[in-house]
């Protein structure tokens, strides 16, 4: 308990700082691309939990993002809500998803959910397309509200997602260190030993599928104020698919560190080369990266570290 | 609105798509209903294939099911590659759950994005002798374009149904897929026989690609929307059978036929994808599976 | 006579065409030693599989402790005092030895984050002789070490009915007493203990009571004595 104390003060420090960065009005770049990479680091979290806690692997990343978003595209368009409750519903709705999913095909094999959530993300992204009232494929303007409590308001989002990254990893690292945690760590070793254990695999892998889904729909939430034109092809891009997938598995996929990691360092390698190579390139890049440690450092730089220190 | 022409019609054209959708589908068959390898990379298999009939068809006026005979070796060897890749990266070392769908995952994902870096997001497509006839049966049109890939996909199916159970290669898959170590016990290599095997359903991803130039154009992520129908249709058959993979794609075909006539285009994907949660939901083992 | 612990009452199971059980019938005291055997193919892991719930049976019941528990899911059955051991030990491979025990300590047993959770284990571990490999990961572990492993696994879940499957296969002689030793111990705690094993002597030597299956049937039940001079079990093991 008291450890968890110490993170959670540890974690107001960072939105504290992250407060004291938005006031400091530096290059407004450097505040778009920092929500960038806060939030892949919600989002490889997130996966990760389901992921690299649990063992099931999550393709359709895209599909919880975007219903995150276009839950709160939703709710700007017919209450004008404000920012917290667009996030709070973003993360019910997609967490639901989760759940509705993982209830359809959890109990088979874990390689059906996954083959599962991959054609989900593409049976989402054509169901909103046809759904004029989010802005169907054409897309739809969002007009950010007035006045954000403080800074414009990219730079009040870019704390808001300080803080949302921060609430993301002290979960994880709260189910980690938790009974859950161990659980899950069980069933991902062995499913079957673990469920003859007596650790109840249905449910906590539901938990976990569900409390992923939840933070992709909070990170994709404040979406629309921050890119202002929401589109199904951007808001279900598939860079949120590999990226998900590539963080946590460079950075290491057994502790909270590793997604921070993997979302810091290739969210801005990311960054710094949209502005040389076309975005394409920076997808094949990835990709072969992903491929790469997949299969040469399948532990990721945490294990990496690990072997180096001679565990 | 509603006429009998216009449902004999989807019918129809339902049945074509699903002998199409056969061929689509065998290499998943093979490689996931039998070996129980979630290939999730398939369809980029099968758009390179695509993308090859293009190239061939663009450059050389080649028919396309002539690229797709003509580059099955070529792609054999590529699925050889791939699986010793696989094997010795994660099967041998007991990981082929996570480790083994990323790895997959991101195969997919590189070789669709290298397709998008050679040829753009334009729509590419094939110029046959026979693309635009079409012939006429009783009230019903059936267009050429259709025709063909249907007998082509029956015929290759026909032909994997007959190597699995007729040859020795074949019949050796057959048992590796039930049991390992009694094919040990015959001397023959269990290994040995997965990669033929693999080596075997990328192949068929080279005609069934030129099929699927055939019958409408393609882009470089066309291949997402084969994801969904390949599994529900590997799923709804019965893994590792494949006259059921058959019977699965025309009632695949058939039911996104019908939606798209009376619902809409937009929502053919929504079919294999319901399709897909309700075999896994109600009958995992499929309709002919073991 | 008290209700016997473990009832299996008129057990079918089939794969596809395959009757792997066929209205298998048996019960268990408890406190009991009972041996389960059978050539290969007989039935007896899916037997197991169908009382440890890893496993639906078609048809039948099971009832333990006088409760119906046949539509039970598995971790409810391990929590009720059905516990399992594994032919091919399947052990946590990412935790060490000690955290492999403290799964069922924390699920199947008492309490959740349960301090005393690592004193119990390594109590456990110095039972059955793993007390030295506590903080290895399954990995660095031998044969014999492994099987080991399964048990205290086992033991770490508080059964009160342990199913030990073929935790002997491949052993040397000395392995064998040693892990006959260890279930000795277990019964001598009031743990029942259902035996499948090939070793003949083992079953023989451990057993009170011992059932025979043979192509999905019980062809035979007694004491080892009587099972060893019963020709119907001869003919199943040796054939016509």
């Amino acid at each position: 308990m008291a450890r968890t104390v110490r993170a959670v003060l540890v974690g107001l420090a960072v939105v504290a700082a992250g407060i004291a960065l938005a006031m400091l009005r530096v290059n407004p770049y450097l505040y778009f691309a920092g929500y960038v990479i806060l939030q892949y680091v919600v989002i490889a979290t997130a996966w990760n939990i389901l992921g690299g806690y649990a063992g099931y692997v999550n393709f359709g990343t895209p599909a919880f993002f975007a219903l995150g978003a276009y839950t709160a595209v939703f709710l700007i368009q017919s209450t004008r809500a404000p920012l917290p409750v667009l996030i709070l519903a973003g993360g019910l709705v997609s967490a639901l998803l989760g759940l509705g999913i993982g209830y359809l095909t959890l109990r088979l094999r874990g390689v059906f959910f996954s083959i599962a959530t991959l054609a989900l993300s593409i049976v989402l992204q054509t169901m909103i397309m046809n759904w004029d009232y989010v802005g169907g494929s054409r897309g739809m303007s969002v007009l950010r509200p007035s006045g954000p409590p403080f800074g414009s308001y990219v730079t009040f989002l870019f704390t808001v997602m300080v803080a949302l990254a921060v609430v993301a990893v002290i979960v994880a690292r709260f189910i980690e260190r938790s009974w859950i945690g161990r659980g899950l760590a069980a069933l991902r070793d062995n499913e079957e030993a673990a469920e003859c254990m007596g650790v109840p695999t249905l449910k906590l892998k539901l938990f976990a599928t569900t409390i992923s889904g939840c933070l992709l729909g909070v990170a994709g939430a404040p979406f629309p104020y921050y890119v202002t034109f929401v589109e199904p092809n951007s808001a279900f891009n598939l860079d949120y698919a590999v990226n998900a997938l590539a963080m946590p598995m460079i950075g290491g996929t057994t502790s909270w560190v590793g997604p921070v990691i993997g979302a810091v360092l290739l969210g801005a390698a990311q960054q710094l080369a949209t502005v040389t190579i076309s975005s394409e390139m920076n997808l094949f890049i990835v990709g072969v990266v992903l491929v790469a440690f997949v299969v040469l450092a399948p532990e990721g730089i945490l294990g990496l570290v690990r072997r180096l220190r001679g565990r | 609105m509603f006429s009998w022409d216009l449902l004999a019609n989807a019918v129809v054209a339902g049945l074509l798509l699903g002998g199409f959708y056969a061929a689509v589908s065998l290499g998943i068959s093979l490689i996931f209903g039998l070996l129980d390898i979630a290939n999730i990379a398939q369809p980029a298999f099968v758009i390179l294939g695509a993308y090859a009939a293009y190239v061939m068809n663009s450059a050389f006026g080649l028919d396309p099911i002539l690229t797709g005979l003509l580059f099955t070796p070529l792609f054999y060897a590529l699925g050889v590659v791939v699986y010793r890749v696989y094997y010795t990266s994660f099967e041998r070392r007991g990981e082929e759950s996570l480790r083994g769908l990323v790895f997959f995952f991101g195969l997919l994902f590189i070789i669709e994005v290298s397709l998008s870096l050679k040829f753009g997001v334009d729509y590419r497509l094939v110029q046959t002798a026979y693309t635009s006839r079409s012939i006429d049966l009783g009230g019903v049109g059936i267009a050429f374009r259709y025709l063909v890939p249907c007998v082509v996909g029956v015929a290759m199916t026909l032909a994997l149904y007959l190597f699995l159970g007729r040859t020795f290669y074949g019949r050796a898959i057959m048992a590796v897929s039930q049991d390992q170590s009694a094919l040990r016990l015959m001397g023959a290599n269990p290994v040995q026989i997965k990669t033929i095997a693999f080596g075997v359903g990328i192949a068929a991803a080279s005609l069934s690609g030129a099929l699927l130039i055939s019958i409408a154009p393609v882009i470089p992520s066309t291949d997402r929307d084969y994801i969904g129908r390949m599994f529900a249709i590997t799923v709804l058959g019965g893994m590792g059978s494949i006259g059921g993979t058959l019977v699965a794609a025309v009632i695949l075909g058939v039911a996104e036929s019908l939606m798209s006539t009376f619902s809409g285009p937009s929502w053919s994907l929504a079919v294999s994808f319901g399709i897909l949660l309700l075999a896994l939901a109600v009958r995992p083992a499929g309709l002919f599976g073991r | 006579m008290a209700t016997p612990l473990l009832e299996v009452d008129g057990l079918r199971k089939s794969f596809g065409g395959f009757t792997a059980l066929n209205r298998v019938t048996l019960h268990v005291k408890a406190g009991e030693r009972f041996g389960l055997i059978g050539p290969n193919g007989s039935g007896k892991t899916t037997l197991i599989n169908c009382v440890s719930g890893a496993l639906a049976a078609d048809a039948g019941r099971i009832l333990f402790d006088g409760r119906d528990i046949t539509t039970l899911p598995a971790h409810r059955r391990t929590r009720l005092g059905i516990v399992r051991s594994f032919q091919i030990p399947k052990p946590f491979v990412s935790m060490t030895v000690l955290e492999n025990l403290g799964i069922p300590l924390e699920y199947a047993g008492r309490g959740r984050g349960h301090a005393g959770g690592a004193a119990e284990a390594t109590e456990i571990l110095q039972a059955i002789g793993l007390e030295a490999k506590a903080h290895l990961r399954p990995a660095g572990l031998t044969q014999i070490e492994m099987r080991k492993l399964e048990l205290a696994r086992a033991m770490a879940a508080r059964p009160k009915l342990l199913i030990s499957d073929e935790a002997m296969a491949g052993l040397s002689s000395a392995e064998v007493d040693d892990i006959l030793a260890i279930l000795f111990r277990l019964n001598a705690q009031g743990i029942t203990i259902i035996m499948i094993e090939h070793i003949m002597r083992a079953v023989m030597r451990f057993s009170e009571r011992v059932v025979v299956l043979d192509a999905g049937e019980r062809i035979a039940e007694g004491t080892p004595d009587e099972i060893v001079r019963n020709p119907a079990v001869e003919k199943a093991y040796l054939g016509e």
